[in-house]
């Protein structure tokens, strides 16, 4: 196999507590601590795995958003990847540009595998990498908890509500990585510093002929409900009472 | 008029309650006209229990060899065929879902709204973005067909008095065959489906190991309900995968729900927002979980579990 490509988002760390913001219009984003995607580092960790193992010979790195995304890529570069490509846009990105945004990048680089997060923490879609299998007109090996790849196809495990779903499929294919598919290494100073040198396209969504909008309106943003503080009861009769009362038992 | 298709989920003889549910979301949709579509080998039993269902005027069946098992792939370019003259197509926000819609609003060539948790218009919903820390209201298209998935834990299901007809329906897109089906290795359990049990008892990492978690079992046995667990407790591997309840597992609303050992964090609440009345017992009074309980009680689970186990008789 040759080229694996691989989306990084940059989205809130998993770690920040989200809010809304008190008029309702967008969640609180200034001076919020930046991340990849943690589904897409999971994606980023298979495919170096592929490529080290010798069944791959190329990881390139793919981000659409902002010029500050770089700062996502030069992460997946220092994990190991051996390029990047930043699709720079100043619009909010929605699944479909997304995958548009990837058929033609996939069109031009012609990869075996494309490897993305089952979904974005920030907009939690869960489509883009469904939607790209679709304009392809590709397999896809979506909620991904195990990846083997020999002679030109792909045997996914996939975690679905029921337990564990095995199918096969023929490469080229977009597999999404779910969250046991493996644990992301942690990136050592001298990688940072080596990845500074390695190369980072940035082009325009435009440039690849893909026009970045959506037709999906946000009208308003709210806090979600928040459950009342119930009662604290002394001992498991108190327990059973408060359960009967409810008539719960 | 709104005239909405909804891709039934079962598992080739029964219907799944997702399918339900995502009819009573469509209800929400003034005067639509609600059909569903069943892509089976054989759709006969499952069509028969999907035109019971209260509000759907029509069973669509779809019987080919190839949709015996449910693949994306396979049922994406019937589905977008099927979907001509429709003005919503909904699924459910399920692993079938998830897989199986996006690609059919790519087909389409049209956005997707994941997890409509609320209708308040023909085209305009609420869902949850950020795992729940925020809900947007969202404003779609008139002139495009909606494919979105329904939250389940946001939804009754709809009642069993109906009587739709059932209709076959011939589909002739060209299914590919890149993708093909090998094995479910499904968790082999007699108890109620942790994804819509009205009970849930679910166990977290005080319980300390595998054998331990026998107790969480047998307790809900006794009160007839499905099992769950927490992240850290899969992790830490007391029980597989698919018994987690959070983010990143099972969004659940059960009427009851019942926490032990299980100290509520983030991404563990995220999945049970929705339920009924639930019930936690830790033996740290500072866990977050007795924040959002209804009733709490701290004590130690070896000892407090048992005693409740015996007190319900």
């Amino acid at each position: 196999m040759e080229k694996i490509l691989v989306g990084l988002k940059r989205v809130v760390d998993y770690n920040v507590r989200v809010r809304v913001k008190s008029d309702g219009s967008g969640v609180e984003t200034e001076g919020v601590k930046m991340s990849i995607n943690p589904f897409d580092e999971i994606a980023l960790e298979e495919a170096l795995r592929i490529r080290e193992k010798g069944d791959a010979s190329e990881v390139i790195v793919v981000s659409i958003g902002p010029g500050e995304a770089q700062q996502q890529l030069r992460t997946g570069l220092a994990m190991g990847a051996d390029r990047a490509i930043l699709v720079e846009t100043s619009e909010a990105v929605d699944p479909l540009s997304a995958a548009r945004v990837f058929k033609a990048l996939v069109d031009k680089e012609q990869p075996d595998l494309v490897l993305l997060g089952k979904q974005a923490i920030d907009n939690d879609a869960n489509q883009t990498g469904q939607m790209l299998a679709a304009l392809w007109e590709r397999p896809q090996g979506t909620f991904c908890s195990g990846l083997e790849i020999a002679d030109g196809k792909a045997t996914v495990t996939r975690e679905v509500d029921v337990g564990l779903e095995i199918i096969e499929i023929d490469l080229p294919a977009v597999i999404t990585a779910d969250l046991r598919l493996n644990e992301p290494r942690y990136v050592k100073l001298p990688d940072i510093m080596k990845a500074k040198k390695k190369p980072l396209d940035t082009v325009s969504a435009d440039d690849l002929g893909v026009t970045v909008s959506s037709d999906f309106e946000i009208t308003s943003y709210a806090p979600p409900p928040q459950r009342q503080k119930g009662i604290m009861v002394e001992d498991v009769a108190g327990l059973v009472n408060a359960l009967k009362e409810k008539g719960l038992v | 008029m709104a005239k909405i298709l909804i891709i039934a989920e079962h598992d080739g003889q029964s219907l799944n309650p997702s399918t339900p549910k995502c009819v009573k979301c469509a209800a929400g949709i003034d005067g639509g006209e609600i059909h569903v579509a069943v892509f089976a080998k054989d759709a006969a039993d499952v069509a028969a229990e999907a035109a019971k269902i209260e509000g759907v005027a029509k069973v669509l069946t779809v019987e080919n060899e190839a949709n015996e098992k449910p693949l994306a792939a396979v049922l994406a370019p019937q589905v977008a065929e099927l979907a001509d003259g429709y003005t919503h197509v909904f699924g459910p926000s399920t692993s079938f879902g998830k897989d199986v819609m996006p690609r059919v609003a790519a087909l389409l060539g049209v956005n997707q709204l994941s997890d409509v948790m609320e209708v308040i218009g023909p085209y305009e919903f609420k869902r949850p973005i950020y795992a729940g820390n925020a809900i947007i209201t969202v404003r779609t298209p008139e002139d495009k067909t909606l494919v979105a998935t329904v939250r389940a834990a946001s939804y009754q299901a709809a009642g069993t008095g109906g009587s739709a007809g059932v209709e076959a329906a011939s589909v002739s897109a060209e299914l590919p065959t890149h993708t093909r089906w090998l094995e479910l290795k499904a968790g082999s359990s007699d108890r109620p489906d942790l994804a819509t049990a009205p009970r849930v008892v679910s166990g977290g990492r005080a319980l300390g190991s595998e054998e331990n978690f026998e107790i969480i079992f047998k307790l809900a046995d006794k009160l007839g309900a499905a099992v769950g667990a927490s992240r850290a407790a899969v992790d830490a591997g007391y029980v597989p995968n698919e018994m987690q309840v959070g983010q990143t597992g099972k969004i659940i609303a059960p009427e009851l729900y019942i926490a032990i050992g299980i100290s509520g964090a983030i991404q563990h609440l995220t999945g049970i927002k929705d339920a009924g009345t639930i019930v936690a017992i830790n033996k740290d009074e500072d866990a977050p979980i007795f924040e959002v309980a209804d009733v709490g009680l701290v004590a130690d689970l070896f000892k407090a579990i048992p005693e409740l186990e015996s007190e319900l008789g």
